[in-house]
């Protein structure tokens, strides 16, 4: 079997856990695990990443000091051509889709994206990923080719200790030209709000369900009786009705409230990730195959504008008593 | 400023029960309502706002069944000026690249500055097609995009990707691109009465893979690198304690788990 290339992701300083779960899972999967390591001073990150790679190949460059699509892509394809690989593990994160995509096609590879698991036939991957919002696992198969690539959905590999003591190998810039259509100009970081919902310790999350802003008092409700703050899905802030500070999830905050309580959200994969970790997870919702019932620890299948009132009630008698 | 906008019909199963069909290939949408794709809706209000600040045309294209055309209509209603819908037999089953390469072949004869697709679809949610297309036809691209302003030599334009934890990276980008646009960018519009009036006699014009200039090998499923083998219900970890009964016994019975926990 050929390598597996594991492009590494790292932002501002930080390594981002998605790599080192990626390369973790990789090792599972019988090849020799390539750690593809692109930015500048990196050599710490190198060195990390040797613990659970057979091999790191990194190229230190102010090309790479911010993410930039086309540099990537331009020397991703250039390793690729030399090592020849059998599979490319890239991140399916906001810089991950901005690559595969592009370099799929320059390669004539084939593509999945977004997978949640991985097993092998031979030396071809199966992918396993998700359509309909996480309502449905899909089974995908691909055609024969040279190589494949992969986006690996953030958290679908758990993180190994460290165990290996690959070959750390820093490797000149492949690329030559300037990157002349795409430029960094600079990070924004998302506006404050009034309340910090990430010091919450009791959240009530509200989704798509509540369908309109005008019946946002039955939340609201159910927050003042509780002592709760509101939180969002991103159906929910994109629709204006609540601040994007609000907003739960990989594009938004990451809660660990006490009680998380979802009314109306469905649970899709991004909206879940930034709640999980909450100690009580409850979860109001009209369909019994929500995914968001897979996470919670109590549910009511049942309509939110039936429950919440009732729900209100209770609480303040208990409260009361 | 001349933009195209590609668009998708999906079934709204957000709030619905999916069903997968016989075949174990595609659910059933006997019951599902079906809109515009939600990134969609907020590229095309993206490109009728640069029309109506920088003048030039909008374009919508669809590759779809007849059905799309509702989609298509509500987007020209709004203020989109010509319309394509790509058919064929031989675009069904097609991965993203597969999508991608009809799209590339539908826009070849255009002339546009920008591209938007949405940045990913409510069904699949490959999040490919529109960067892959921009390969494709050799233009620079930036996908996740909430932001865009188009500088003022009309040449280049700043864009803002969301990236996780809400942060913003902005960069600036060479014209023509192609943009995936994220939800949450603006905020859509609803299409006026007169608009849908007007939209409703405006032609579509109808392209199958041979007015594209396509061998029906190289689209569809003949022409897709990745296909579905079959749908399974998704692996959930252990279920929630599920509270049956009438909203007044359920409500107490969630409440009383909240004074237990202490949380009350």
């Amino acid at each position: 079997m050929k390598d597996i290339f594991v492009l590494l992701e790292h932002r501002r300083g930080e390594m981002r856990d998605v790599s080192v779960e990626m390369l973790s899972g990789a090792a599972k999967l019988g090849g020799s695990v390539v750690a593809v390591l692109l930015g500048k001073d990196v050599d710490e990150f190198a060195n990390k990443a040797a613990g659970y790679a057979d091999k790191v190949l990194y190229v230190n460059d102010d090309m790479f000091e911010n993410f930039n699509a086309e540099a990537y892509q331009k020397a991703l394809s250039a390793l690729i051509k030399e090592h020849d690989p059998g599979m490319i593990l890239i991140p399916n994160s906001a810089q991950g889709v901005d690559i595969a995509p592009a370099l799929a096609v320059e390669l004539e590879a084939p593509l999945v994206t977004d997978i949640t698991a991985i097993e092998m036939e031979g030396d071809k991957p199966k992918p396993t990923r998700q359509y309909y919002g996480g309502k449905l696992d899909a089974h995908m198969a691909m055609k024969d080719a040279d190589v494949y690539i992969l986006t690996v959905r953030e958290a679908t590999f758990p993180a190994d200790e460290p165990s290996k003591s690959g070959e750390v190998v820093k490797v000149d810039n492949p690329v030559s030209e300037e990157i002349a259509y795409r430029k960094f100009l600079e990070y924004v970081e998302p506006e404050a709000g009034e309340v910090d919902i990430t010091q919450s310790t009791l959240l009530i999350g509200v989704g798509r369900g509540i369908r309109e802003d005008k019946n946002l008092p039955v939340a609201e409700e159910l927050a003042e009786a509780l002592g709760a703050d509101l939180a969002a899905s991103r159906a929910v802030v994109d629709a204006g009705w609540m601040p994007s500070d609000r907003q739960v999830g990989i594009s938004g905050k990451t809660v660990k409230p006490k009680l998380y309580l979802a009314i109306g959200i469905s649970g899709a994969f991004q909206h879940v990730t930034g709640m999980k970790s909450s100690e009580v997870i409850m979860a109001i919702n009209k369909d019994p195959d929500a995914p968001i019932f897979g996470i919670a620890d109590y549910g009511i299948v049942d309509d939110l504008f039936k429950v919440v009132p009732k729900l209100v009630e209770k609480i303040k008698e208990l409260k009361g008593a | 400023m001349n933009v195209v906008v590609c668009v998708k019909r999906v079934p709204d199963t957000a709030e619905s029960e999916v069903h997968i069909d016989a075949s174990e290939k595609d659910i059933d949408k006997s019951r599902l309502s079906f809109g515009i794709n939600e990134c969609d809706n907020y590229a095309v209000e993206e490109a009728i706002q640069i029309k109506e600040r920088l003048e030039g045309n909008v374009t919508i294209i669809s590759l779809g069944g007849k059905d799309s055309d509702e989609v298509i209509r509500m987007a020209l209603a709004k203020g989109g000026d010509e319309a394509m819908r790509l058919e064929d037999d031989a675009f069904v089953g097609g991965d993203a690249l597969a999508v991608a390469k009809a799209l590339a072949a539908a826009v070849k004869d255009l002339e546009y500055d920008i591209i938007f697709t949405g940045a990913l679809t409510d069904d699949d949610g490959f999040a490919a097609a529109g960067v892959a297309l921009a390969e494709l036809i050799g233009v620079p691209h930036a996908t996740y995009v909430k932001d865009v302003e188009i500088l003022e030599d009309g040449k280049k334009a700043k864009v803002g990707r969301e990236l996780e934890g809400g942060l913003m990276e902005y960069l600036e980008i060479d014209l023509p691109c192609m943009l995936g646009i994220q939800t949450g960018i603006n905020e859509p519009r609803y299409a006026s009465f007169k608009g849908i009036k007007q939209a409703a006699k405006k032609e579509i014009a109808l392209k199958n893979a041979s007015d594209l200039g396509l061998d029906a090998s190289d689209v569809g499923e003949a022409g897709s690198w990745a296909v579905l083998e079959k749908f399974t219900p998704p692996v959930v970890g252990e279920m929630a304690e599920i509270f049956e009964g009438e909203p007044e016994e359920t409500a107490a019975k969630l409440a009383d788990v909240m004074k237990e926990k202490g949380l009350v």
